[in-house]
């Protein structure tokens, strides 16, 4: 079983996971209902940028970040200057890392499950006296929960096996941003370690396989046309 | 007036065009599939927009002299050709979505639709004749001042038809709420219309 340190490592991994995907949630959530139903001009381009992440090195997406959040990029001096705090080396970056990787999975399921929607229900809300916003709460958001879940869950399981952006931008600290690909990376190097990457490594495939069948149960459930709520 | 249309729509190759001024009772629009008698309809509540022209339904404009009124301010009660249910919701859930006020009028509707005794189901579990009852129910529950029919009746087997015919003329005579309904049955058009319009 693991020691105190592993837990650690997979508790930070857990929380680092869980804060990116709760904060990339609502972004990937209206990026994705941007794409599925609203026409404008570029939005061919927009859809390419999201799917960067999916796309180019990892390593150059962690390059990107340090250059925008670090201390003379422009969202990193800003941060600087308001709130007084950076997220370089701490395991906030982390989770911006690992939620920059995960949006273009995120925004990919829940765009499907958008599209999914019968539009033909929604105009049969408007004409029973729901304006717009009654019909996204009522109708949209409850069809597509199901596929915005499975998104969610998808983008979590994506988050905790981030590694290239995440070492590239926020480095391998031990305790504050060496999740569990790190710390299998920082073990593989160790000599004698052998136990300790099994241990990780069997911790990391077991996570990931119960966000991919729960996001595949979840997606199943969006294609019958059956709601969780 | 009823109804009082005037509209044209381009739609790809087809061009649609209606003149049309209708008074009390039921106005059928009929002729082969393909016309846009459905698009009439739709543009009549608000979910497609003419390329010009005018709609007013009892003395309101509801689209042309700079208006465009959105199909929920419309109080249009559409009956589309498929039920539409809310599959998540049940019912009840479905009755209730449209009600703008306290319904004392909720006991009398799904009285005379006969569907007391389907309330708690879900909608996927409902026969075409209970969901099409069902969505009549709900239309009319959202007190509309109109109702628009999109061939209501072409999903269901004889012995439903007969069911929900029955329904709109009690809908026409007892309600007295103005109709507009498209159908391309002869025998329908003949029976429900006040006037037959041809598309």
């Amino acid at each position: 079983m693991l020691d105190a340190t592993e837990w650690g490592i997979v508790a930070l991994s857990l929380k680092v996971g869980g804060v990116a995907m709760a904060v990339t949630l609502p972004i990937a959530f209206a990026l994705a209902w941007l794409l599925a139903r609203v026409r404008f001009p570029g939005k061919v381009v927009v859809d390419a940028a999201i799917h960067l992440p999916l796309v180019v090195p990892p390593v150059v997406t962690g390059w990107l970040l340090l250059l925008a959040f670090g201390p003379n990029g422009p969202i990193g001096a800003w941060l600087q200057e308001w709130f007084g705090v950076t997220v370089l080396f701490r395991w906030t970056g982390a989770a911006i890392a690992a939620g920059v990787m995960a949006l273009p999975l995120m925004v990919r399921a829940m765009r499907i499950s958008i599209e999914a929607v019968d539009r033909r229900l929604e105009n049969a809300a408007r004409t029973l006296g729901a304006g717009p916003w009654r019909v996204f709460w009522t109708l949209t958001l409850p069809l597509s929960i199901p596929g915005v879940l499975a998104g969610a869950v998808l983008g979590f399981a994506r988050s905790i096996g981030e590694f290239g952006a995440t070492i590239t931008f926020v480095s391998n600290v031990p305790g504050e941003t060496q999740t569990l690909p790190l710390a299998i990376y920082s073990a593989l190097q160790q000599p004698g370690a052998d136990a300790l990457v099994w241990r990780l490594s069997c911790v990391s495939v077991g996570l990931s396989l119960i966000a991919l069948i729960a996001s595949e149960l979840l997606t199943r459930r969006a294609g019958r046309g059956l709601h969780v709520l | 007036m009823s109804f009082e249309i005037d509209i044209e729509k381009r739609l790809g190759d087809t061009q649609v065009s209606l003149t049309l001024e209708a008074g009390e009772g039921a106005t059928v629009l009929f002729g082969p599939s393909g016309a846009g008698k459905s698009s009439v309809l739709n543009m009549v509540a608000g979910l497609l927009r003419p390329d010009r022209g005018r709609i007013v339904v009892d003395g309101e404009t509801l689209f042309g002299d700079g208006l465009d009124v959105p199909p929920e301010r419309r109080r249009a009660g559409y009956v589309f050709q498929e039920a539409r249910l809310f599959p998540h919701k049940r019912v009840r859930a479905n009755l209730l979505y449209g009600v703008r006020s306290e319904a004392e009028r909720f006991e009398d509707i799904i009285g005379f639709l006969g569907i007391d005794h389907l309330l708690d189901r879900w909608p996927r579990t409902l026969s075409g004749g209970e969901a099409q009852r069902v969505a009549i129910g709900r239309a009319l529950l959202s007190q509309p001042r109109f109702l628009l029919l999109d061939e209501p009746l072409s999903s269901l087997d004889r012995a439903r038809r007969e069911e929900i015919m029955l329904a709109i003329e009690h809908i026409r005579d007892v309600l007295k709420l103005p109709i507009l309904m498209v159908t391309h049955d002869p025998e329908e058009a003949e029976r429900i219309g006040n006037r037959v319009v041809r598309m």
